[in-house]
């Protein structure tokens, strides 16, 4: 057995990363574990010629098609929406597009605001330090003064409108509608050690350049200087508890497959909105027999993703192509809601840039656009390089038959269970969905764009694992409480996406880690009485 | 299993017959159809993980067809061709994209479509700024952002 720790951590990725690094100045002893390993960045996808191919294999986003070995499967029959992820230092970080809007206050208040789902137990007011630092951490490129979002002071200025960006941009103000440069965590200038985006445009499947913020280069080198410890190649199985109801430590298998014991006084959990219930579930006893920190029946339950919709077109001019980073514009026309639409909440549009050779033929032939046989060359010259396109990124509301259980015969490689997922789009994000669609093939008609296509929804669109340990005062409706501590089990701490009340319609990466900071904080301002 | 027993001698043969279909050469581009012997050979040295779903739609190919691709006429093949692409599903899928992406990397093929023949790295690629005074009517809008109190 290990000797214990003070503060062990579950995933390396974004929220545990941050919280990693908040509490390191506590001095305790800090152990992370996590069941990838470090990167290497001179393996991207964007340094070799099969750049666009590798998107298909071991830089998927689906993890039950990349299946690498720190991958487990899940299973998501059941869903329309498939879940991608990443595994490794880094987590999904090391492979999300890098946008990095907040969540808007009235997501906050949807109860009281729109009488669906509940409030959140905390607001915006509460995590705004918590953006303030961690958009420092991050490094994030963007435009202050948004009429149509949060106040926000990015360090570093935006991106290039492009071509593309511009072409979109003149399509909205045809139409007057809102937009802005997005948010992102792109270095659009050296910054923190990191060298500035020289748009390699392959940022999803992990940035080559480090131009692109992900946790192992921003919050982690920072984490371990100050004496975090970082366990890589272990998989935690369960969470051990004591005769007091208490965490004790996990069970996990190290590198080299061996179990292990580690003891620990306080656990963070940091696995996401999938891998958090899965872990949960798993550390059922007799003492906690529906799972741990389930008192409620709610762990596992309200699984929100954001159901997307995804419009492209094709116009007269070349656009950036593949050329630079797919963040572009982001438009929150549609963010806030207005009853006359037939649904309640809103959505973000997001605007792409283009995609490369690869890619475009892959889509376009799928979608019968492009031929096969003489006339493939003809069509493919007037398709490729010459794409726009915007998806709509819809809040998704909590309905407790979405959800994550155990799969009673899928396991992993270590024999542990493997994720379920079972979710259907709801009757509100339908709605949206459809308004959403309606009103992009306006902007792309506004754009001059042809051969309009449609993905709705994307199916590998299921990057946002949220709501399946949910946060609030009320331990019977609740999960955690309002600063991330398990009601039921008073060391055990989440930090992840799991904890969202409501999903908000924006990437959640920035209120994830502005939420693990704020717990952080919360820990180390009650430490003379964490556990009462 | 090494890449050159990947596939069967009359797999590989209705997979280029089928390439071909997808993408024939063109003099007009001075391009290579998608049977060019090296782009061939990219595919079968490249399978991988696709292996499986690629040997799958050629055997259903092979049953379509009931005899080599090849050999059938030219509408009888076109035929078989439509119905392997419609009925496919995800292993006829997975075939149509090994063809892809192969075929779009080519060399001969990049320069044809007047990009560089390199990864995104280390170079990268130069991104104009556009015209930031595009903003300013958005600029002037008053706020949007809904009270939470």
């Amino acid at each position: 057995m290990s000797d214990p720790v003070d503060v062990l951590i579950i995933g390396a990725g974004a929220s545990g990363a941050a919280v990693a690094w908040s509490l390191a100045d506590t001095k305790m002893h800090i152990l992370c574990l996590d069941q990838g390993g470090w990167m290497n960045p001179a393996q991207y996808p964007s340094t070799g010629r099969d750049w666009e191919a590798r998107v298909y294999g071991d830089y998927s986003p689906s993890p039950n098609i990349r299946a690498r070995p720190e991958d487990y499967p899940i299973n998501d029959d059941n869903s329309p929406i498939k879940v991608v992820n990443f595994n490794g230092v880094g987590g999904s970080t090391i492979m999300y597009t890098a946008h990095f809007p907040r969540l808007h206050p009235s997501d906050f208040r949807v109860r009281t605001l729109d009488g669906v789902a509940d409030d959140w137990p905390i607001d915006y007011d509460t995590l705004k330090p918590f953006f303030a630092e961690n958009d420092r951490m991050m490094g994030v490129s963007g435009l202050s003064g948004d009429p149509g979002s949060p106040l926000t002071e990015p360090p570093m200025p935006p991106q290039p409108l492009g071509r593309s960006g511009a072409r979109l941009a003149k399509a909205m103000n045809k139409l007057g509608w809102h937009w802005w440069p997005s948010d992102t965590t792109v270095a659009t200038t050296d910054y923190d050690g990191r060298a500035r985006c020289i748009n390699l445009g392959h940022c999803t499947p992990a940035c080559a350049q480090g131009a692109k913020a992900s946790t192992d280069i921003t919050y982690w080198p920072v984490a371990l200087r100050a004496g975090v410890e970082l366990r890589t190649h272990c998989r935690v199985r369960e969470i051990t508890t004591n005769e007091h109801g208490m965490a004790s430590g996990v069970v996990y298998y190290d590198k080299d497959g061996v179990e292990q014991f580690q003891p620990a006084e306080v656990v963070i959990i940091a696995c996401n909105g999938i891998g958090t219930p899965r872990l949960l579930l798993n550390s059922a006893s007799g003492r906690y027999p529906n799972g741990l920190a389930n008192s409620s029946g709610l762990v596992g339950k309200n699984l929100m993703f954001h159901p997307y919709a995804l419009l492209y077109g094709y116009v007269d001019a070349p656009t950036d192509s593949n050329r630079a980073p797919p963040t572009c514009l982001w438009s929150k026309e549609f963010y806030e809601t207005d009853p006359a639409r037939g649904f309640v909440r809103g959505y973000t549009f997001q605007f792409g840039r283009g995609i490369g050779p690869v890619v475009e033929a892959i889509m376009s032939e799928a979608k019968g656009i492009l031929p096969w046989g003489a006339d493939h060359h003809r069509v493919f010259r007037r398709l490729n390089g010459h794409r726009v396109s915007l998806a709509a990124i819809c809040e998704d509301l909590p309905e407790e038959h979405n959800r994550v259980t155990l799969d009673p015969v899928l396991k992993d490689s270590h024999g542990i269970p493997a994720p379920r997922v079972d979710y259907t789009i709801g009757e509100n994000s339908a709605k949206m969905l459809e308004h959403a669609i309606a009103r992009a093939r306006e902007v792309l008609a506004a754009a001059g764009a042809a051969d309009i296509c449609v993905n709705c929804p994307i199916l590998y669109g299921g990057w946002h694992l949220l709501g399946t340990a949910r946060m609030g005062t009320d331990p019977s409706r609740s999960v955690v409480n309002e600063w991330g501590r398990s009601h039921d089990v008073k060391n055990l701490f989440i930090v992840d996406g799991s904890v969202f009340v409501t999903s908000g319609g924006v990437n959640p990466t920035s209120t994830i880690q502005a939420i693990a900071l704020y717990v952080a904080d919360q820990m180390k301002q009650r430490l003379a009485n964490l556990f009462d | 299993m090494s890449a050159d027993n990947a596939l069967t001698p009359a797999q590989r043969d209705d997979l280029r017959t089928i390439a071909a279909m997808i993408i024939p050469a063109s003099d007009h581009y001075n391009v290579p159809g998608a049977d060019d012997a090296a782009i061939q050979a990219d595919m079968t040295a490249t399978l991988g993980r696709d292996t499986a779903l690629v040997r799958q739609a050629l055997d259903h190919l092979a049953r379509l067809a009931g005899r080599p691709t090849a050999s059938l006429d030219p509408a009888r093949r076109d035929a078989v061709a439509r119905e392997f692409r419609a009925a496919g599903g995800n292993a006829a899928a997975t075939l149509v994209r090994v063809v892809l992406q192969c075929y779009y990397r080519d060399d001969r093929v990049l320069r044809s479509l007047g990009l560089e023949l390199r990864p995104p790295f280390p170079l990268g690629y130069a991104l104009e700024q556009g015209d930031w005074s595009l903003l300013d009517p958005v600029k002037a809008r008053p706020s949007t952002l809904r009270r939470a109190r």
